[in-house]
């Protein structure tokens, strides 16, 4: 099962191969990482997603408090959350494409961002299934380059996670 | 008053009691050893990096105190590596200093430098880079309070050579910065009151112990529960000295080459207590019949071994002084209630007497050749019982955990969890030092023993009369037995050919050495060594292809034993 996890760590010296070197070392999916800075002084939150079954995901969660590093770690599976990617997409955009290309753009609510002759490149926000569902309606015309982000989350409601 | 960096640090060292450290010169702590010249802390000049590492490690498993070792940077730093690791498996708490080039050189590929941070993540409970001088104090108060803490283990500082010249005033830090790191000692009370009741229930339960009892130095909670309840009581590999072994609960060793009435009480028992030990593969066997008619409660620690490897149906996660403590203390309330537990129970240890029976430990003794394990069970009765006792790695290690009946607490000293061969020599080494007066005895094979045989010259130059005992099959004998089991005894590279003169070795480092060829040879030999001042090497030349028994095949069940004949 996929779990998306906040890590709040300490913002020092070699923070980020202690956690990916943590789930290398013990075989631990990882899927993405995004990291960084809070509004905290010193301290970086980290956002995972991985996969596993119960007694794997209960291991990450010890593993990754027992790191001296490591300030609080929050598991959003379960939760009411809110789920951000950012994607940069360069696709090819010649001739009879480019308005299909844009009104693909406006559905998603998406953004050009560079425009040349040849291509455009569109920036989009969402949840990674919007993404995909863009990337597969741009895939005929044929896409270059794909950027992703890797999903950041925050829970719904006024409480905050902080350090 | 301002001090240099190196000065910082020694100061810091001082501060946290440190008398001894274990070590070795170079480049990059060039400035720590000229501070060291004139500094009232002990610094022991071990052979090889790794020794030193050993050394501070077989103090700290003794003492129970942080053990401390400096290297330089690069290869010093490297060869330390093992001894780390060794360190960070068997949860020993240590701190280990490199050298590391100058701040504006790191990531050069500069002379002897080495990215220690990043080869030692994952053998260490943490690391640090010292990049300021204003945080270097911090960071010493830092890395011994992590290591001492919680779930010991080794922390290490790399120390850029710049940084030790930098100056900057002294002021040790009262507290750590550690917003991130508190460990749980005080076991949970509802968690507690149900393991009470689950102990009250039991019929057939075991004490599972691992090597966290010595850590926690709980064993006499231990003693107490175990008594309290006639709950019999098996032992790690870790925790051989953690429980008296001549004690009637005392099971002995569990696990591969465990017990038969061990193993066969943990797979037929209906609620076993697991104390500060982790379900090691070479305990466990095959982990789905592993215990699998028993209850579980896992008391330890550190929350990550809970339900590591095991599903547990209580987990307390505590300090064993505290839990063991406690649970004591509320079964005591209950003399009623224990006193239908211990007549509950009486089948069961009944049971477990026959087994000790039909199976006691033994080997098939012999008038011509000397036999290992009778050598062990002469250093055993000729040794007083504070007598500290190291191991290499291999049957004598082994057969020391199984025929050596350990009877006080850190008074056994082996690599468990990395099972490093050449850990017994340096270790037995840093436990001198510790203990000048006790007896300290390594039991060594003669592959081992050439892993750190350089130690001996450590041995001499600061006159620890560390006794090492060589079983010399002339095998790497463990590999060879199981060669000899599961290879068709094809003895591929495991017969060390070359036959060593141990005794002439012993004496061109100045020190005394012994042999004994023959059975009647082996009590007079041992005898010799313990009255002989400064460090003696014994050599018993043993019966070549004894294998270690029981044992339980790599992926069996730990009752399917293959037994002594
Ligand atoms: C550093 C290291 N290298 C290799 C091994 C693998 N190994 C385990 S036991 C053993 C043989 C040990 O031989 P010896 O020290 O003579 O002891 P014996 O088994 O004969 O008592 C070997 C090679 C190890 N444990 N550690």
């Amino acid at each position: 099962m996929r779990h998306t996890i906040s890590v709040l760590v300490e913002n020092e010296f070699g923070v980020l191969s202690r956690i990916s070197g943590l789930f290398s070392g013990r075989g631990f999916n990882i899927e993405s990482l995004c990291v960084a800075p809070t509004m905290e002084e010193g301290i970086s939150r980290m956002t995972l997603v991985t996969t596993g079954d119960d007694r794997i995901l209960e291991q990450i969660n010890k593993q990754l408090n027992k790191l001296i590093s490591t300030i609080k770690v929050v598991d959003f599976t379960g939760e009411d959350y809110v789920e951000r990617e950012l994607a940069l997409i360069k696709v090819n955009a010649e001739a009879d494409s480019r308005a299909e290309a844009l009104r693909i753009v406006d559905i998603f609510r998406a953004k050009v961002v560079d425009v040349t002759p040849r291509s455009y490149t569109i920036e989009i926000t969402g949840a990674p299934a919007k993404i995909n569902a863009l990337l597969e309606l741009l895939r005929p015309m044929g896409i270059k380059e794909i950027v992703r982000s890797g999903p950041v989350v925050i829970g719904r409601g006024a409480k905050g996670v902080t350090g | 008053m301002e001090l240099t960096g190196s000065q910082i640090l020694l100061a810091c060292l001082q501060e946290e009691g440190v008398d001894t450290v274990f070590g070795y010169p170079g480049g990059a702590v060039i400035n720590i050893y000229d501070d060291l010249f004139d500094s009232p802390i002990e610094h022991i000049l071990t052979r090889h990096e790794q020794a030193a590492v050993h050394a501070a490690d077989g103090y700290a498993r003794s003492t129970g105190k942080v053990g401390v070792a400096i290297a330089t940077s690069g290869p010093g730093a490297t060869n330390t590596v093992t001894g780390i690791a060794t360190a960070y498996m068997d949860s020993i708490p240590m701190v280990v200093i490199t050298g590391q080039v100058p701040t504006p050189l790191i990531g050069n590929d500069a002379f002897q430098e080495a990215d220690m941070c990043g080869i030692t993540r994952p053998c260490t409970k943490h690391n640090f880079l010292v990049q300021d001088i204003r945080d270097l104090a911090q960071t010493v108060k830092e890395a011994f309070y992590i290591a001492r803490t919680g779930r010991p283990g080794p922390v290490l500082i790399d120390l850029p050579k710049d940084i030790q010249v930098h100056k900057y005033k002294f002021k040790y830090p009262e507290k750590v910065k550690l917003r991130g790191y508190k460990p749980t000692y005080a076991g949970n009370s509802r968690q507690i009151d149900k393991a009470v009741k689950m102990v009250l229930q039991a019929r057939r339960p075991v004490l599972y112990v691992g090597g966290g009892i010595n850590l926690s130095a709980a064993n006499e909670q231990l003693i107490k529960l175990a008594e309290l309840t006639q709950t019999p009581v098996t032992t790690t590999l870790m925790a051989m000295s953690g429980f008296p072994q001549n004690h009637p609960l005392a099971l002995g060793m569990l696990g591969m080459h465990g017990t038969f009435y061990a193993n066969m009480s943990v797979t037929e028992c209906d609620l076993l207590i697991a104390v500060g030990a982790r379900f090691d593969d070479r305990v466990t066997g095959r982990i789905d019949s592993f215990a699998n008619k028993a209850k579980v409660i896992h008391i330890d620690i550190d929350p990550t071994s809970i339900k590591k490897n095991v599903a547990v149906d209580l987990p307390i996660v505590g300090d064993l002084q505290d839990v063991l403590g406690k649970l004591h203390a509320k079964l005591t309330e209950q003399t009623d209630a224990v006193q239908q537990l211990i007549e509950n129970t009486a089948d069961w240890r009944a049971s477990i007497a026959e087994w000790r029976q039909s199976h006691p430990m033994g080997y098939k003794s012999s008038d011509t050749v000397i036999k290992p394990q009778f050598v062990i069970e002469k250093i055993r009765e000729l040794t007083a019982d504070d007598a500290i006792i190291t191991t290499e790695v291999g049957q004598h290690q082994m057969w020391t955990a199984q025929f050596f009946q350990f009877r006080q607490p850190r008074t056994f000293l082996t690599s468990g969890g990395l099972g490093t061969m050449g850990f017994g020599l340096p270790a037995a080494l840093g436990a001198q030092v510790a203990f000048p007066e006790r007896q300290v005895i390594d039991i060594s094979g003669d592959g081992s023993f050439q892993m750190n045989s350089q130690e001996l010259a450590t041995l001499v130059q600061y006159r620890l009369p560390v006794k090492i005992a060589i079983l010399n099959n002339n095998f790497l004998g463990m590999v060879r037995q199981w060669q000899q089991m599961f290879f068709e005894k094809r003895y591929s590279q495991t017969c060390m050919e070359l036959p060593i003169d141990f005794v002439k070795l012993a004496e061109a480092y100045g020190a005394t050495g012994l042999q004994a060829a023959r059975v009647e040879d082996v009590e007079k030999t041992i005898q010799t060594a313990l009255d002989t001042p400064g460090p003696v090497l014994m050599e018993f030349k043993v019966a070549r292809e004894e294998n270690v028994l029981p044992m339980v095949p790599a992926g069996k069940a730990i009752n399917e034993m293959v037994l002594a004949s």
